[in-house]
């Protein structure tokens, strides 16, 4: 279902590609399939949605991806490397170097004793070598500016004087930090207001554009999932259902659970019968 | 047009330690008809949920009403009797989806128990087998399981718990039923569903009319009658759904339906831009138009005096900028 383009490219470099993923929960009787067979792939620079609704394993998909969750068959390959039975701290912390996330929740994600400063500072005990302090303060400042954010103002603000959308951005400047290769973002404008939404998802896009980098989008808002993304994969019970690019899955879905949930999504050009 | 509640330049505000207020809502004044959906939009903070625990008479301290009054039929329930008012209007008259009310569900009692609450407390003559009859009935006639009420809380999906508060807040048939962000929560899915219920109720002439809080403009435009948009306790605008959200006038409405992104051809074409900075502390709100400090065509006026309202049709908007360029251009809105 890849277009051309796509096709080529995926070949030529394959940033991320995942073969016959599965996880399962709990054992015999009380066995849940969350993620079930999932293969595809992600070419470098490109932008991807995981799409379903909540308990279609998307998430789950994400946090296996991220190391954060061992899967309990199938293989992920990042830049051709086998990571899926790396084990221990210090290869984690590798990986995590290359791949990174930004959360829902950007009301959980801080530590509300640390400052802003000390939370972005925290960040490059992540790197194979720490840069110097005065270094580090540049970095801090440029990537507070890259994410729109006035450094003076905020960097010794602590959480709970942040707005969502102040928080989100801050943790995007974070990830800038470590620049890696891979951005997962899990639903990360679901808890900010519609009007910051799109500024949010104009800095990711904007980092495709300067440092060529991959992102994924886990999400269950159709409408984000269009904007962003090349090609879209949908979810369903652990299943990818349909995949192809966002055009061709908005204008033409072929999946029965797809074209349901394209009608369920309201939009402003047709009316719902209700 | 019968007027189901009219409010007149309402004013709440929430009181701070240290005698500072926040003008959560400030000056607002609209009706509610027979028979409609009206959607209050707005971005977070801007006073939508505040409006919507006064309109249901559900505010506790430290929010307080300030000024102005809120009609149910000729009288001003503000100075009603705290017992009549408990009696005669909550639950009965005005009744009200809070935010998060399906979280709000108690876990270790089952949905009947929560049903014969709601019922007793207003009809305390009514036996416990009864209450539990009528929530039966109004199930059964609105197609929704019955079985749900032998049910606790965390046996019911997200779109289903959402349904039984809805159908247990019109079990007393109320005129008026206020939702605040019933669906944010939701997957598209429930959503709609959510939404289909509300709509059979009104049907049905359960309840009389709907108003519903959201900041998902698009969402409105599948059933909602009139939209007022809200920014900064105040409205900036109030009309017909289609003309507000198809042709919106006071720039702040055009900027919210700017930022919306639907998954619809176009869309990705578009670059959408959100609205730049964040709605203005309303400790201390700006003197002229609050809107004027994030609008880019706010002129002098607009940072000294606050707009007039101007009535066009059935709609009512709240800015300097558009009035003066329909005078000089002639263009009626």
């Amino acid at each position: 279902m890849l277009d051309n383009s796509n096709k080529r490219k995926s070949k030529r470099d394959t940033i991320l590609d995942i073969r016959n993923l599965t996880k399962v929960f709990g054992a015999g009787k009380h066995a849940t399939v969350a993620v079930d067979n999932v293969s595809f792939s992600v070419g470098r620079g490109e932008i991807i949605s995981l799409l379903g609704e909540s308990g279609s394993g998307k998430t789950t998909t994400a946090r296996m991806l991220l190391k954060l969750m061992q899967p309990t068959s199938g293989t992920i390959l990042f830049n051709g490397r086998d990571i899926t039975s790396t084990q221990g701290r210090k290869e984690a912390k590798e990986y995590w170097t290359h791949v990174q996330a930004v959360f829902q929740d950007p009301f959980s994600s801080f530590n509300s004793f640390y400052s802003v400063r000390t939370f972005l500072t925290n960040a490059f005990r992540l790197l194979p070598t720490e840069p110097s302090d005065s270094e580090k303060e540049n970095m801090i400042q440029e990537c507070m500016r890259n994410v729109g954010l006035n450094a003076d103002e905020l960097l010794s603000k602590r959480p709970h004087e942040l707005s969502g959308g102040q928080r989100q951005r801050i943790m995007i400047a974070r990830v800038l930090l470590i620049n890696p290769e891979i951005l997962i973002a899990d639903e990360p404008t679901s808890m900010i207001d519609a009007s910051s939404r799109a500024g949010i998802l104009n800095i990711l896009l904007g980092l495709r554009e300067k440092l060529g980098m991959t992102i994924l989008f886990i999400t269950h808002d159709i409408g984000l999932a269009y904007y962003t993304s090349d090609r879209l994969f949908i979810m369903s019970e652990g299943r990818i259902v349909e995949q192809g690019t966002a055009d061709e899955v908005i204008t033409n879905p072929r999946d029965e659970y797809t074209k349901r949930l394209m009608n369920d999504v309201p939009v402003l050009e047709r009316q719902w019968e209700i | 047009m019968n007027k189901l509640l009219i409010a007149q330049n309402l004013k709440a505000y929430y009181r701070l330690v240290g005698g500072q207020e926040i003008k959560a809502v400030d000056g607002v004044s609209l009706d509610l008809r027979e028979n409609e959906v009206l959607g209050i939009a707005g971005e977070s903070g801007c006073g939508k949920s505040s409006l919507a625990s006064i309109l249901g008479l559900t505010y506790t301290p430290p929010l307080y009403v300030h000024g102005g009054e809120m009609l149910v039929g000729d009288e001003n329930v503000f100075t009603m009797n705290k017992e009549y008012l408990r009696k005669n209007v909550r639950g009965t008259y005005i009744s009200v989806v809070p935010q998060g009310a399906m979280n709000a569900l108690n876990p270790t009692q089952k949905i009947s128990s929560f049903v014969v609450d709601v019922i007793r407390e207003h009809y305390p003559e009514i036996s416990k087998a009864d209450a539990i009859q009528r929530a039966r009935e109004r199930l059964q006639a609105l197609g929704l399981p019955e079985r749900v009420l032998s049910l606790y809380p965390h046996q019911l999906s997200g779109g289903m718990k959402q349904r039984v508060i809805i159908v247990i807040s019109t079990l007393l048939n109320p005129k008026v039923l206020i939702c605040d962000e019933p669906t944010s929560a939701l997957d598209v899915s429930s959503q709609k569903v959510v939404i289909r219920l509300l709509m059979t109720l009104l049907r049905e002439e359960i309840i009389r009319s709907i108003v519903f809080i959201t900041h998902e403009l698009p969402l409105l435009r599948h059933f909602a009658d009139r939209i007022a948009i809200m920014y900064a306790g105040k409205l900036a605008e109030i009309g017909p759904m289609d003309q507000v959200i198809f042709d919106p006038v006071h720039p702040y409405t055009s900027a919210l339906m700017g930022s919306m992104l639907t998954a619809e051809v176009g869309t990705k074409e578009k670059q959408v831009q959100g609205i730049p900075g964040v709605p203005p502390d309303l400790k201390n709100p700006p003197v002229g138009c609050r809107f004027s400090p994030r609008c880019q065509y706010a002129i002098d006026k607009c940072k000294t005096q606050q707009p007039n309202p101007e009535t066009v049709g059935d709609r009512t908007t709240w800015c300097w900028i558009t009035q003066t360029s329909e005078k000089a251009s002639g263009i009626p809105s």
